[in-house]
């Protein structure tokens, strides 16, 4: 059963109504193009060598070879872009440094994981570009290399980067290592907190490495021409960002990158980032071709952006009532190969769900010779999160008290301070739990055999910068323009609210999403963005084309555009003492347009604040297989604050598909090692993700608590419904069995042995 | 190397295709024939993105090698639709809002159509297990699933 609860009951038109989204037709007929789907006449392919070794200096790289190759157009290696200075820029949720970037998409002095590219040329065909690839010949010393967290941090450990020195150390750090970073957030005075309360729980937590797992693989084709003009299509989350590192690593100004978007095929962050674009560009640059250029889903695996695992301890004081007084949480992150874990808001968003007065939080940022980290849906939060509700089970157990109510004593309010600063305006933590608490799922009895497990999540969302267009067609028709692929569904959440806005049908509107040359600046598609940021740059472009639309009625009737009123699609009199004129639709003004000042258009530029934060909590019922640690999900209902549901079926997507990533995250997901540091398991084979035979339905309550800074109430909604599921999960796993995972994934392997050791104690003790 | 001559039927009509021993029917239909309705989302047979029929059975056309479909009858996604009319489920796809991003689509709509062909009154758990090949990380499948046994149904009922 899934409920929605409108709080805006009759005062929306086109709000909170569910019509088919305006690419719809294009993507059930295979008409929708994709990143792979795009070509040119004339156009070589692009192949990428790859390092084999997860550390290695490189010595050389003779590319002779390969060049000579019939059919070969182009080889370049890192010779072929210009080094890149000591600078951070942000991408999505998470930030990169340039001197990074440059030696991620190409090795420079080491090849830092295995996959991390090398070479690449392109070819007239792909088979000859492959047998290129095997002539180029790598001289590698291969260096020591270390993979675990806990290992890499150690003093002997084998260090990746000879000039990181741990920032933020305490006391500053003199000799290299493989912390970048460490951070610290406080609030209050945890060690008295613990000393006030009368229940302690301590305990430790691993989590693996997991892939977004987007089915379409990273894809891009670029045409660069003599006159120093590139054109490139790429899937991805934010073309503009595509534009500007691109601009960078190949010494080119923005103006002479035109990106154009191609349908993306998911990316939940991990196509914030480049790795084929410069490769491509350049290729294309040297070979004066078009290149395309696609990856292997084994490439996917291994050399493009897994959300990172992690080592996290958490510690709990409460008192016997529930109260909690303390809190502690300190979190080592994967960042990959190079700096810049989301380790951050994996510490802020630890303990953000709860009013605590005493809380201390500590966190590390740590490479090893893995991929590079990139954003995954609410990027560090669930890792975090994993551990500090099942932390918060532990004490309801202990305590005795039902973990919705043990949630709800402690919940964060309006104006609660988070621990990283912040104090909230109004969310919709209370009543997300009392969502849950008040489910038929919740109410109902747990069938025997059966575990049921509950946790919370929390997630900031972001705004950012947008841009958008409306224009007035010829006969009244609407086009409004934004520049944020589209990965969800927000092209009908920005066409109902400028339906909404304008007071004319939806069919009426739509929605097209620009290339970098043909709207300005856009933020990229993430952070749970674009309906609430981008969403507000449309609401204002329309705004700004109906003032516009006012004026031209105002002039047509020669009265002050003052006196003027937009209402259901028509200009119309303020009122009698104005005069009396028939109003004037949209169509009326348009076919005016020529006489009244030309085109009719509307835009809108914003640095968008204000974005409201999110809380979800979610609810499974599982069972365990005794023998072989086989869970079954039995009954999943995930509850979300969702500021107002613009298309509720896509929001209820939102909220369904991030709570399938969680119990894939939970139950099996994970990148496997060998102790040569490479990966074991790249394919979907040994990769396992949810499958539909897997799961059963995902009930979802979409509770409204509107978020004051935006004119319709929107949040981000994409973020939140990963962070719960995990420790959901291993609640359930828990009190169906008695055994307390503490170790991601909790795969049949891991759990069977886990029953196994718990077997003799529980024999003993019966 | 001789490239070799393909004939096959592909949605309705007489195909003949040049192509290399080694290169698979996904290859095929995307490359030489511009069909990229079919997608490829892993190359191995795991993600069911490419699905396609050969004479009536579901296939990953990843895994079948393009000579192999001399005197094959192929049925892609760009052969759903009659003319401007979408299939049932095309049209409850969208709908239901069945697809997120829409990669997996295609293959869904496939293998979907292939199993009411054959089971035209599934149960949930059926229709769980026979979409079990083809992977969506957008959706949770919640919706498609819904979508899938929603026509079902309506198929049932129209055919009375
Ligand atoms: S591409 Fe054929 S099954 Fe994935
Ligand atoms: S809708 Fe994106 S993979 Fe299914």
């Amino acid at each position: 059963m899934s409920e929605h609860r409108p709080n805006t009951e009759g005062k929306y038109k086109w709000i909170g109504t569910r019509p088919e989204r305006p690419d719809g037709a294009d993507k059930v007929t295979g008409r929708a193009r994709f990143g792979a789907d795009f070509s040119l006449p004339g156009q070589l392919i692009g192949k990428v060598l790859r390092s084999p070794h997860a550390h290695a200096v490189i010595k050389s790289i003779d590319t002779s070879k390969a060049l000579a190759l019939n059919g070969v157009k182009a080889v370049i290696t890192a010779q072929d872009f210009p080094d890149q200075p000591n600078l951070i820029v942000p991408t999505g949720e998470m930030q990169v440094n340039m001197r990074d970037i440059t030696r991620n998409i190409m090795a420079r002095e080491k090849a830092l994981y295995e996959g991390h590219p090398v070479a690449a040329v392109a070819a007239v065909s792909e088979a000859i570009a492959k047998q290129a690839l095997s002539l180029i010949k790598v001289d590698y010393e291969v260096l020591p290399h270390v993979i675990d967290v806990a290992e890499a941090m150690k003093p002997d450990a084998p260090i990746l980067h000879d000039h990181l020195l741990t920032e933020g150390a305490n006391p500053p750090a003199s000799k290299p290592s493989n912390i970048a970073k460490r951070i610290e957030f406080k609030k209050g005075d945890a060690k008295a907190g613990f000393a006030q309360a009368q229940v302690v729980i301590e305990k430790d937590y691993t989590t693996q490495a997991v892939h977004q797992g987007y089915i379409e693989p990273h894809a891009t084709l670029a045409s660069a021409a003599e006159d120093g003009q590139i054109q490139v299509w790429s899937t991805t989350q934010g073309h503009f960002q595509v534009r500007g590192f691109c601009a960078r690593l190949l010494g080119l100004e923005t103006s002479q990158i035109r990106v154009t978007p191609t349908e993306i095929g998911g990316g939940f962050g991990g196509k914030t980032v480049v790795y084929l674009e410069p490769l491509a560009m350049r290729l294309s640059q040297k070979s004066g071709k078009p290149v395309k250029m696609t990856m292997a889903r084994e490439d996917v695996f291994r050399a493009s952006g897994p959300a990172p695992g992690g080592n996290v301890k958490v510690k709990i004081g409460a008192m016997r009532d529930g109260r909690i007084v303390a809190a502690e949480c300190i979190v080592e992150m994967q960042a990959g190969a190079f700096p810049g874990s989301p380790v951050g808001p994996a510490c802020m968003c630890s303990f953000a769900c709860y009013d605590i007065d005493n809380v201390y939080i500590e966190g590390f940022d740590v490479v090893s010779n893995r991929p590079k980290v990139a954003a995954y849906r609410a990027p560090g939060a669930p890792i975090s999160a994993w551990a500090v509700e099942s932390t918060l089970d532990i004490l309801a157990q202990e305590l005795d008290m039902d973990p919705i109510d043990l949630r709800l004593k402690n919940a964060a309010k309006e104006g609660t301070k988070t621990a990283y600063g912040v104090t909230f305006n109004t969310i919709g933590m209370v009543e997300t739990l009392e969502a849950i608490r008040d489910s038929e799922h919740y109410k109902s009895p747990v069938k025997p055999g059966y575990g049921r497990g509950v946790a919370a999540g929390f997630w900031f969302n972001i705004g950012a910068d947008s841009s958008a267009a409306s224009h007035v067609g010829e006969d009244g028709s609407v086009t409004v323009i934004s520049g944020n692929p589209d990965i969800g569904g927000s092209r009908a959440s920005l066409a109902l609210m400028a339906a909404e806005e304008l007071g004319v049908d939806y069919n009426k509107v739509r929605p097209i999403i620009a290339d970098t040359a043909s709207i300005g600046f856009n933020f990229v598609t993430g952070g749970s963005r674009v309906t609430f940021a981008t969403g507000l740059a449309v609401v204002n472009s329309v705004r700004d084309m109906i003032r516009e639309l006012k004026v031209r009625a105002a002039k047509i009737w020669k009265i002050d555009p003052e006196a003027v009123i937009w209402e259901g699609g028509m200009a119309k009199p303020a009122g009698n003492q104005v005069g009396t004129f028939e109003p004037l639709s949209l169509a009326d003004l348009a076919a005016q347009a020529g006489r009244t000042g030309g085109p009719i258009n509307g835009h809108a530029q914003l640095n968008v604040t204000g974005a409201g934060p999110g809380f979800g909590v979610h609810c499974v019922d599982l069972k365990v297989d005794e023998d072989t640690g086989c869970v079954h999900v039995g009954r999943y209902t995930a509850a979300q604050d969702v500021g107002t549901a613009i298309h509720p079926s896509y929001v209820e997507g939102q909220l369904q598909g991030g709570a399938v990533q969680g119990i894939g995250w939970a139950l099996n997901e994970e990148y496997i090692y060998n102790a040569k540091g490479k990966l074991d398991n790249p394919g979907f084979l040994d990769y396992r993700m949810p499958v539909a035979s897997d799961l059963p339905k995902i009930e979802t309550i979409l509770v409204e608590v509107p978020n004051p800074q935006h004119p319709y109430g929107v949040r981000g909604v994409g973020e939140v419904p990963i962070i719960p599921p995990i420790a959901a999960v291993g609640n359930a796993v828990a009190r169906a069995t008695g055994v307390r995972m503490v170790d991601l994934p909790m795969s049949p392997p891991r759990l069977s042995e886990a029953l196994d050791a718990a077997r003799p104690m529980k024999m003993a003790a019966e | 190397m001789a490239k070799i001559h393909v004939n096959t039927t592909i949605n309705g009509a007489p195909t003949e295709f040049l192509c290399d021993a080694n290169q698979t029917l996904l290859d095929v239909l995307r490359d030489n024939l511009g069909l990229t309705g079919s997608k490829e989302g892993c190359g191995s047979g795991d993600c069911g993105a490419c699905s396609v029929m050969v004479n009536g059975r579901l296939v990953c056309s990843c895994l079948v090698l393009a000579p192999e479909a001399q005197g094959m009858k192929i049925e892609t996604i760009e052969g759903m639709a009659e003319g401007d009319k979408l299939h049932p489920l095309q049209k409850k796809f969208v709908e239901m809002a069945a697809l997120q991003c829409g990669i997996c689509t295609p293959g869904f709509l496939i293998a979907s159509k292939a199993l009411l062909e054959k089971y035209p009154n599934p149960t949930e758990d059926e229709v769980r297990y026979w979409l079990a090949g083809n992977l969506c990380r957008c959706t949770g499948y919640d919706k498609i699933v819904t979508a899938v046994l929603d026509v079902a149904a309506e198929m049932r009922e129209s055919a009375r």
